[in-house]
């Protein structure tokens, strides 16, 4: 038995849990595939004392169609999520990084609200929000509120979200149809935690780029918007882009860290490198077309 | 710290027993129930020597609660042979091509194995070795350096079309 003891709850619908939550007073945690809390949970890092499980709640599962985008429901598994036609209709960035998360393993039990609210800083899925712009709704007693999902992550593993509110959606705004997919992730093992990545998408009409949204991960304390780059994209045409240069002014955004897998030197080296190539390959595939 | 009453069937047996909240699936198969076949090393979701299927899906029972499987239908390492001892496929493949040697990891191994022929029943060979060998991503095995693993995949790819 490793983890520390705890009370387990397991209600059946948002109103409940978010009851419980209020009067746990910030000693509940919520658990929906728990692909990354068992292991803090295991290890002793995070030690609540009562665990809520979120997966009886059926309207917190699934992808709908919203007025100008798709919704994600937090306790939809990873796995129906990669095979969902909504999302590959409409959300190709968000398929494609999802392909990468974790294991075969993991993926039939992690959500996509567990890989979302945690805010890991190398992880796929946060950045994939922040990138496709999408907002984060939040319930609590209290009344709920949506969250743009650049604001939400405030450090590694820490989000906005009070101990008492619930994620109970993400929603990501259309893209237009035909808009280009930027991912490029270094990581040491498939399914692990990338060293360096990016992802993003690209609107592009009439050979000019009009729209850029493409966000950081393990290039810092959160995803990390490339503000700077997106700005140097949007209203480019195809054919006047300086790829490395984009790719210099993307890393300028970042705020990597030395660890134990690589250095801050590295993470910005290769992360330039990738940058540029993934946009050179993108485009060019556009201009084959 | 909370207790409670779960009923779930492992291998098509019912079971019913009073679990402690914090008790992993993994620990309630092996310390309460004696399925020791599922292998408990890492317990964080690193290994994969724990995966067994809940209701037909491969997953860490290191990852999830005993809990949690209150109603499923859980299938181990134990519940693949037939009842006569013939082995399942993917056993007899790892079997025959060595894909084992201490044995550790193995359980894990081959439950994903059998999940993901399952899934891919009727596909194409390539298709069946490109979401097996995929799969393994999610293990680690010290012994075999993964060529025997490899060939048992190659194996079971050719013998499912
Ligand atoms: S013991 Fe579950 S993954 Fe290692
Ligand atoms: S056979 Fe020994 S760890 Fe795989």
């Amino acid at each position: 038995m490793k983890p520390a003891p705890f009370d387990y709850v397991r209600p059946g619908s948002v109103e409940e849990a978010c009851r419980i939550l209020s009067e746990a007073g910030g000693g509940a945690t919520v658990i929906a595939g728990g692909q990354t809390l068992m292991p803090l949970l295991n290890l002793r890092m995070s030690q609540p004392f009562v665990l809520v499980d979120i997966n009886g709640i059926a309207q917190l599962k699934g992808v709908t169609r919203v007025e100008g985008g798709t919704r994600v429901g937090p306790a939809t598994r990873q796995a129906d999520a990669l095979g969902d036609k909504t999302l590959a209709r409409h959300l190709p960035a968000f398929i494609t990084a999802l392909g990468h998360v974790g294991h075969y393993q993991t993926r039939n039990r992690g959500t996509i609200g567990g890989s979302v609210a945690l805010g890991e800083p190398a992880a796929e899925m946060p950045a994939t929000a922040v990138a496709l712009g999408a907002h984060i709704e939040i319930a609590s007693i209290r009344g709920s509120r949506m969250v743009p999902a650049d604001a939400f992550y405030i450090g590694p593993y820490m989000t906005v979200l009070e101990p008492d509110e619930l994620v109970t959606g993400i929603v990501y705004p259309d893209w237009p149809d035909g808009h280009l997919v930027l991912f490029r992730e270094v990581a040491q093992r498939p399914g692990d935690f990338a060293l360096v990545g990016l992802v993003g998408a690209l609107e592009v009409e009439g050979g000019v780029i009009r729209r850029a949204g493409i966000a950081w991960f393990g290039m810092g304390p959160t995803p990390i918007r490339a503000r700077q780059a997106e700005a140097a994209l949007t209203g480019a045409s195809l054919t006047g882009i300086d790829a490395p240069g984009v790719a210099r002014a993307a890393v300028a955004d970042t705020a990597p860290f030395d660890d134990h897998h690589a250095s801050a030197e590295y993470r910005r080296t290769v992360g330039a490198r990738i940058f540029a190539r993934c946009l050179r390959e993108t485009l060019d595939i556009r201009s084959a077309a | 710290m909370s207790e409670h009453r779960i009923e779930l069937t492992v291998n098509g047996h019912r079971h019913a027993a009073l679990v402690e909240a914090r008790t992993s699936l993994g620990e309630f198969l092996r310390e309460e129930l004696g399925y020791t076949g599922t292998h408990l090393a890492c317990e964080h979701g690193v290994c994969g020597a724990c995966t067994v299927m809940v209701d037909g899906v491969a997953m860490r029972s290191c990852l999830m609660l005993a809990v949690q499987a209150n109603g499923g239908a859980v299938t181990t390492v134990e519940g693949l042979a037939e009842p006569d001892g013939t082995l399942h496929p993917v056993q007899q493949a790892l079997k025959d091509n060595f894909g084992l040697q201490c044995g550790f990891c193995t359980p894990g191994v081959a439950i994903t194995m059998a999940a993901v022929t399952r899934e891919n029943e009727g596909a194409g060979a390539g298709q069946i070795e490109k979401a097996l060998t995929a799969a393994m991503s999610g293990h680690i095995c010290r012994c075999t350096g993964y060529q025997g693993i490899r060939r048992a995949i190659r194996q079971l790819a050719g013998a499912t079309t």
